[in-house]
Order: structure tokens, then sequence, then C-alpha cells
């Protein structure tokens, strides 16, 4: 974990060190969608992913929003990452608005996904290097950060040149978090990296986030659907139910709050509906203009 | 370094990335551009082989067959250039690297302009493999052919070619599921009105109007005289290319700009699937 990249940028300029790492107030987003029961032709509706939400993050604090499908977690991931254009409200990230100031974030900024997205007949070692390209990071600086940030993630070094089409979920996850880390980000979003993996792999993500932060000046946001790896890797958690976000509070706080003993019951006591019926009003790729 | 020369610098590296990015895929995909030449150069066989059944003595059909290899050359050249442009967008969609690209610190001129920059060097290579095999198939003789002054030409057009092709390429950004086609729509209608395989005046005239803003006429118009009659590169075919690269790649990233503005509005700069 020591040797991530030396940014090629003096990122600390561009930071506004009395600005909270993020700050989000009233964001809105509203997509187009078809009522499915309404069939094919039916006339788009508007159907909000983000419902004036509200919060800050501290810089070096790891805060974790939980929700099921289609709760607007990958809405918000994607606003603050400068993919999506909100509809109202303002979110900004070290004192930078993102829509604005989109050039400055995308230095400050970098993210792992569900789905770890690389190009498959390119090797680990030069899907990292490519990524790597466009933070200014030259041949020379990659041949040496690579191989180290690929150990520092427990990547097996004689598997550097095979096609990532080649290697297992879990593999993959494991490069798409030396990309994020190559950069240094000093926030780096983390929507839903464990989805997917067996517990193994699951277990050796969750550890390495936790390194990361232990051992980098980084501001983690981690959506998620599981609400275990939230409870353990995050200071505080927020639920976000159809995009509106009920609450973001410690966990113990949380559970005071609505005075039951898990984080299930407390999605319960706030939304009168089980955590796991949820996704029942998933967006659906063929009615919806996007997926959340 | 000044924050200004260090975001130069970066840019600069950015934009090698997307160069040596191409490289790696182009050579993993190697036997497939290997059976796309051969079709390529099929393609162009059914096209020149008609100069042999026109019935001309010997040199008519000597000049008819190179005038329209050139122009099968540079209908090639152009289909690679236009689709590395669409596939800026369209490819890494197919991918899942569309997000990660667009929220990087790369300027979209940069970015483009790296895509475009390889789909040039790589369309010259095929369009050079291409000329020389069918010449050699059909035995067409060009004994006055001023090689340099035509690649020369194709080379200043090919910024204009860019110009146009940033253009295309936000068309997947506005259609997913068809945009990346319409690439093809934009290839088509301007070799169509730049005189590809006949001479301009042979076309409506509002036709011949629209070849006047076309890249493709000076660059066909060119490229015969240089490998037909030898001519050097001349100034009346330079300064046409030279202006419309100027216009066309501000307006093609301004064009660009709108549509990539719209995909985030709409939710649509994402992978698919």
């Amino acid at each position: 974990m020591s040797s991530l990249a030396t940014p090629t940028t003096d990122l600390t300029s561009r930071l506004d060190r009395n600005a909270p790492a993020v700050e989000v107030r009233d964001l809105r987003k509203t997509f187009q969608r078809r009522d499915r029961k309404a069939g094919r032709f039916a006339r788009k509706r508007p159907w909000p992913a983000l419902d004036d939400i509200t919060f800050t993050i501290a810089r070096g604090e790891c805060v974790a929003i939980l929700g099921q499908n289609g709760s607007g977690k990958s809405t918000l991931v994607r606003l603050l990452s400068t993919l999506l254009i909100d509809d109202g409200g303002e979110a900004r990230i070290f004192g930078h608005d993102v829509d604005r100031e989109a050039s400055t974030i995308r230095r400050l900024v970098n993210r792992v996904s569900v789905e770890a997205s690389f190009f498959k007949k390119m090797s680990a070692a030069e899907n990292l290097s490519y990524a790597a390209r466009f933070y200014g990071m030259t041949p020379r600086q990659t041949r040496v950060a690579v191989p180290e940030i690929l150990a520092s993630v427990g990547f097996p070094p004689e598997r550097r040149g095979e096609s990532m089409e080649h290697l297992s979920r879990g593999m993959q996850q494991k490069v798409a978090l030396a990309r994020a880390l190559l950069t240094s980000p000093v926030l780096l979003l983390l929507d839903e990296p464990t989805t997917g993996l067996d517990p193994r792999s699951k277990l050796e993500v969750q550890e390495f986030i936790r390194a990361v932060r232990s051992e980098h000046d980084a501001t983690i946001l981690l959506c998620t659907h599981d609400m275990a790896e939230a409870e353990t890797l995050a200071d505080r958690i927020g639920i976000l139910d159809r995009g509106r976000l009920l609450f973001l509070e410690p966990v113990e706080d949380v559970k005071r709050r609505f005075g039951v003993q898990t984080l299930e019951q407390a999605f319960f006591a706030a939304t009168g509906r089980e955590f796991e019926n949820e996704g029942q009003d998933d967006e659906d790729d063929e009615y919806r203009e996007v997926f959340a | 370094m000044s924050e200004y020369a260090i975001e130069m610098r970066n840019q600069l590296v950015g934009l090698f990335g997307i160069v040596e990015r191409n490289v790696y895929l182009t050579k993993r995909y190697f036997l497939w551009d290997l059976a796309f030449m051969v079709w390529t150069i099929a393609n162009t066989l059914t096209i020149v082989f008609i100069a042999r059944s026109a019935g001309l003595h010997a040199a008519a059909e000597n000049t008819l067959a190179t005038r329209l290899l050139v122009g099968a050359t540079i209908w090639a050249f152009l289909g690679i250039i236009f689709e590395f442009m669409t596939e800026t967008v369209a490819w890494e969609r197919w991918e899942g690297t569309i997000e990660y690209t667009f929220m990087a610190p790369l300027s979209r001129l940069v970015h483009l302009f790296g895509q475009g920059a390889f789909a040039v060097l790589y369309g010259l290579i095929r369009a050079m493999i291409l000329f020389f095999a069918v010449a050699a198939f059909i035995g067409i003789h060009a004994p006055q052919a001023n090689y340099g002054a035509a690649f020369a030409l194709l080379a200043i057009g090919s910024i204009s070619f860019i110009g146009v092709g940033i253009m295309t390429s936000v068309l997947p950004l506005i259609s997913p599921e068809k945009g990346a086609q319409l690439g093809f729509v934009a290839q088509g209608v301007m070799l169509a009105v730049s005189g590809v395989y006949y001479q301009v005046s042979v076309m409506p005239e509002w036709m011949q109007w629209i070849a006047k803003i076309s890249p493709a006429t000076y660059v066909l118009r060119g490229d015969r005289n240089s490998i037909i009659h030898g001519a050097g590169l001349a100034w009346v075919d330079v300064w046409p290319l030279l202006i419309i690269a100027v216009l066309a790649t501000p307006i093609g990233l301004a064009v660009f700009r709108v549509g990539e503005r719209h995909a985030k509005k709409h939710g649509k700069l994402k992978r698919s699937g």
C-alpha cells in the first residue's frame, strides 16, 4: 500500500482545506420513465432518481449510502463523477462545483463501480497504463507504479500480461480498485464494489478499502446494498430510499433513534417496508430512459 | 513548472495514451483487421474492374482504372477515420469503459484528436496497402505518379476529415443503438458529393455547391492529378483544405460538447447493458 502513484499535479493546490470533502444541497435528478403497466407506447413520466438530498462528508471520512436497486445510489455517484448533470440543487467537492468546475473535480475523484469495465482484450497492465495516461502518468512512471499497485491489491504478478477477459470477476475488481487508486484520488467513490464477488474476494476488497483509508488521505463514499459491509467500513450510514436520503448518521445513532438492533430493522422502521422486498420498483432498462 | 505547463504536459501524455491504447487493440485484433483488409481489397476490385469492361483503348482504360482506384482508396481511408471516430463512444460503451474515460481529466479536444490521429495513421497505412495491392492485381501503370504529393495532400486533408469525424462521433452519444451507423451515412454523403468515382461537374449544380465545402473534393482532385498526371502539391487544392481544417475542428468540438451535455442531462453517458 505504500506505492500509490505520485500525483503529477499538485492536488493540494486544488483543495479548499476548509471545505467539506463532499457537500450536497437539495440535489435533484429526474429521469423520464414509462409506466410498464401502461404499455410500450405510453407517455414517459418524470421519475425522481434523487429527490432533494442534502448531506456533507468530512475530509477523511468514510460514508456508506445504503439502498436497494433503483434507489438512486448510482445516480448520486455518477453526478459526483461529472457524468450526469443535475436538475437542481448543488454538489461541491472540496469546494468545487461539480458541474461548473468539472475539470478540477476530475483530478480529485476516481471511482470503482459494480462492473469492473475494462478493454477485455487488453491486459491488466495495459488497462492500468491507459487509465493512468489520462492523469498525466508517463510510461516511465507506470512501468514502476502499475506492478506495485497490482501487487498491493494482491494481484498475481505472472498474470499482469493476461487479457482481462481471462480473469475472474474478483480479479477484475481488484484491478478496478488498483485503477482507481493509481491516480491517488482524494475522493474515492465506490459503487457496490463487492457485489457479485465470492466471499473471499469480498473480504479481500473490503480489507483493501480499510487499508486505503488508514494509509492515505482519502475520503470514501461507499454505495452498497450490503448492510454488513456498510456497518464494518463506514463512519456514518445513510439510507437512500426511492431517491430520498432518510438519514445519515453513525450506525449506533441509527439503531438508537429507531430503537432497533439491526440496520434491516431500522430500514423497516423508517420506510414501513422490508429491505429485501425492495427492488419491485426497480428501473427497467426497457421502459426507463436510464437506470440509476 | 507552471500549472499551465503541467496541464499541457498531462494532456500530451493523455493524447499518447489514446494512441497507445489503439495500438494495443490493433495488435490484439490483428487477424480480424487482416480479414477486413481482404474484404476492402475485394470490394475495391469490384469497382476497379469496371474500367476493364468499359471497352476503352488501353491508355484510357488505365486512366479510368486509376481514377476509380483513387476514389475507392479514399473511400476506404475515410471509412477508417469515420469508423474510429464514431467508435470513440460506441466502442467504449460496449467495453464499459465510457464512464471512466469521460470522467478522466482529459480535455475532449485531446481525447477526440488522439482518436483521430491514430485513425489517420492507421488509415494511411491501409490506404497504401490497398492502393498498391489492387494496382498490382489489375496491372495499373502509373509511371508519372507523384506519390509524395498525393500522400501529402491526403495528410493535409486528414485534419479536415478528423474535424468532420468529431462531428459524427457525437452520434452514438445521442443514439446509443443507431448512432454509430449514422457515421457511415456522413461518409457516403461526403463522398457522393465529392466526385468519388466521377467528375464533380457531372453532378447537378446544387450538389456541386456542396462539393465546394467538402474536403474530400480537393483530396480526390489533387490525388488524381498527382497519380495520373504526376502533378505536385497544388495550392488550389491545399488552401481550401486548410480553411476547412481550421473551421471543422472547432465546429466539430462544439457539436460534440452539445451532444455530451445532452447525454449527461439524459443519462446516456453510460455503459450499455
